[in-house]
């Protein structure tokens, strides 16, 4: 077989064409919601607050029943006092704990000269005897004790941990260069030996006065019986002066009785104020490069210039000028100062004051700074010695001065005659200050040992605590309050020890209407 | 409701049913509903107590003194209580 037709077809389509494309959104988002289950409580109120004909039953009765009860108790509330002046203390239980521990600590390390009895004194409060005054420390410096130094001044460092005290001698007046000391005690610190300071600082001479920097915790100013004025640095355990008057024709010459830091103009710095009993204030700043003080201003009081209030006739006898015993600066008023004298005068003072000092020829310094005479306003004369001022730290016009009369005067800075005459003790004042937490509360310490604490909220005149020996007791010469650890009061004594208090919480929390009790004292006329 | 409310130093006034939950209130949610709770535990355990010591006798009013206001209650018999907040100045 032939195929003879053969065929051969074909076909073709046309070429597909193909193009591929993309698409790409460029800002994706997603989005969801939900709702939540509302709050039970909440729905149930809101229904029933919608549906306010669906009272409950028995509501109205209730209303009607409970109204007139609500509204007397409303009533006798807004015109009630029964609950004015009332504070809830919920400290008090820890407190006595507290106080337990630190006795019994003393205990554990078997001080053999201390007893419970002396730890835990019995204290009169409101006539009834309760312990919440207890002693906590008991410090002395061995070397001191033996010679029989008494401790002239104590003062706190701004952290409220550190006490130093100065010894010297109070009861003689003679020259001596018989070696003295200044020690600190750190009071939070664990193994605390109250017979071994943690820091002692020979000194040649007796210290009269010392007084911790305000912001500084290691710097003490002294006061020194021959009249030099020096700055210790605690930190420092070696070589721990820092800086000192030295000689020269402007210092003092007479005992420096009393040194205070005061601000300068330049924030943050302060300058060394130091009174003596030759009757010159002066002012130093602290120069550390050759470690000396430099006299910035200096102050004569001079008997003849003494602003003469109505009531005073004194008569200027003996000496010219103003033997000063005490100085507080006014925590109010930068400018202001007062002093207390060994005659009894009692001085408002000026720090701008610009009247030149008329010194004597016997008393002048040659050339050098001009002496300024400060005073600007004279108090009614005492007829003791003022030991102590202290300005209180609530109220810009009230002060108060102590003296050998045994009498706590409490002065307006506006009137010459004081506004009220405390009868503190039988014997010397030597010291007095106001609480750093309560604005009517001070304490003085006494020549019998105690210290007396005053609470002139009170009616009566007659001490609020009395805290330290029975009578017969060292004198005690200074004290301190702690302005950080409110519930600490350091007290120096003559026979050389330094006490620390721990106050209860009655002698330290302020009342909710002492503040107006204060104005109101202050406002008071003098008699 | 209005004559407590318009007391003196009246801050609102809450009431409560015999479960702990608020029917009338001139507060805002939030705090009826803190304080509704909260009283009302401690309504139950105050009469309780009362009721422990003596089944005759029975809480009538609750008084609570704080620093800043007091909270008076007066529980109804059907266990409704009322309370009103009184705002108090602080010396």
């Amino acid at each position: 077989m032939c195929v003879s037709h053969s065929f051969q077809r074909g076909c073709q389509t046309k070429a597909v064409s193909s193009a591929e494309a993309e698409v790409q959104t460029v800002h994706p988002t997603v989005n969801s919601s939900q709702t939540e289950p509302q709050d039970q409580l909440t729905e149930h109120l809101l229904t029933y607050l919608t549906q306010q004909e669906a009272e409950p039953p028995g509501l109205k009765d209730f209303l009607d029943r409970v109204e007139a009860m609500v509204i007397r108790e409303l009533a006798k509330n807004a015109k009630s006092h029964a609950f004015d002046g009332y504070q809830v203390n919920w400290e008090e239980e820890t407190q006595l704990v507290s106080q337990r521990a630190a006795v019994l600590n003393i205990h554990n390390d078997d001080f053999s000269s201390l007893s419970l009895s002396q730890n835990v004194l019995p204290l009169k409060y409101n006539g009834v005897f309760v312990s919440q005054v207890s002693c906590l420390h008991c410090l002395q410096d061995p070397s001191a004790q033996e010679k029989g130094l008494h401790v002239t001044s104590v003062s706190w460092n701004c952290t409220g941990s550190v006490v130093a005290c100065a010894y010297g001698r109070i009861d003689d007046g003679d020259w001596s260069t018989e070696a003295s000391y200044v020690c600190t005690w750190n009071v939070d610190r664990r193994g605390l030996n109250p017979k071994q300071p943690d820091l002692v600082i020979d000194v040649g001479t007796a210290v009269m006065a010392i007084s911790f920097h305000p912001s500084r915790p290691s710097l003490i100013a002294g006061g020194l019986y021959s009249g030099d004025v020096v700055v210790w640095d605690t930190s420092k355990s070696q070589d721990s002066l820092m800086a000192q008057t030295g000689m020269s024709a402007q210092s003092h010459r007479e005992p420096v009785y009393q040194v205070a830091w005061v601000p300068q103009e330049k924030r943050g710095e302060f300058g060394v104020l130091s009174a003596c009993s030759g009757g010159m204030v002066l002012l130093w700043s602290l120069d550390l490069d050759p470690g000396t003080l430099v006299l910035q201003a200096g102050y004569a009081l001079i008997t003849q210039q003494v602003p003469q209030s109505s009531s005073s006739h004194t008569k200027a006898r003996g000496s010219s000028h103003v033997g000063i015993t005490s100085l507080a600066l006014a925590p109010w008023d930068p400018d202001t100062f007062l002093v207390g004298s060994e005659g009894g005068l009692l001085l408002r003072c000026s720090f701008s004051s610009q009247t030149p000092a008329a010194v004597p020829p016997s008393l002048d310094q040659g050339p050098g700074l001009a002496l300024k005479a400060p005073a600007v306003f004279s108090f009614r004369p005492r007829r003791s010695p003022i030991h102590a001022v202290s300005c209180s730290p609530f109220h810009r016009n009230l002060f108060l001065s102590v003296g050998t009369d045994g009498l706590a005067h409490l002065h307006s800075l506006l009137q010459a005659g004081p506004l009220q005459s405390l009868r503190v003790a039988d014997a010397y004042v030597f010291d007095v200050s106001w609480s750093p937490t309560r604005p009517l509360v001070f304490a003085a310490a006494t020549g019998q040992g105690v210290v007396q604490i005053f609470d002139l909220g009170r009616t009566s005149v007659r001490p609020a605590a009395t805290i330290g020996q029975s009578a017969g007791g060292a004198a005690a010469t200074c004290l301190a309050f702690n302005a950080t650890h409110t519930g600490l009061l350091a007290v120096g004594s003559m026979d050389g020890t330094l006490n620390v208090w721990r106050l209860s919480s009655d002698l330290t929390q302020q009342g909710p209407r002492e503040m107006a009790q204060l104005e109101r004292l202050a406002n008071e006329v003098a008699g | 409701m209005s004559r407590i409310q318009g007391q003196k130093g009246v801050q609102g006034i809450i009431i409560v049913n015999a479960e702990g939950i608020p029917i009338k209130t001139t507060m805002d949610n939030s705090t009826t509903v803190q304080y509704a709770g909260l009283i009302h535990q401690l309504v139950m355990k105050a009469r309780s107590t009362i009721r422990d010591v003596d089944p005759q006798n029975d809480l009538t009013f609750l008084r609570i003194r704080s620093k800043k206001n007091e909270i008076m209650i007066a529980p109804g018999k059907r266990t409704i209580l009322l309370q009103t907040l009184l705002q108090r100045g602080l010396q």
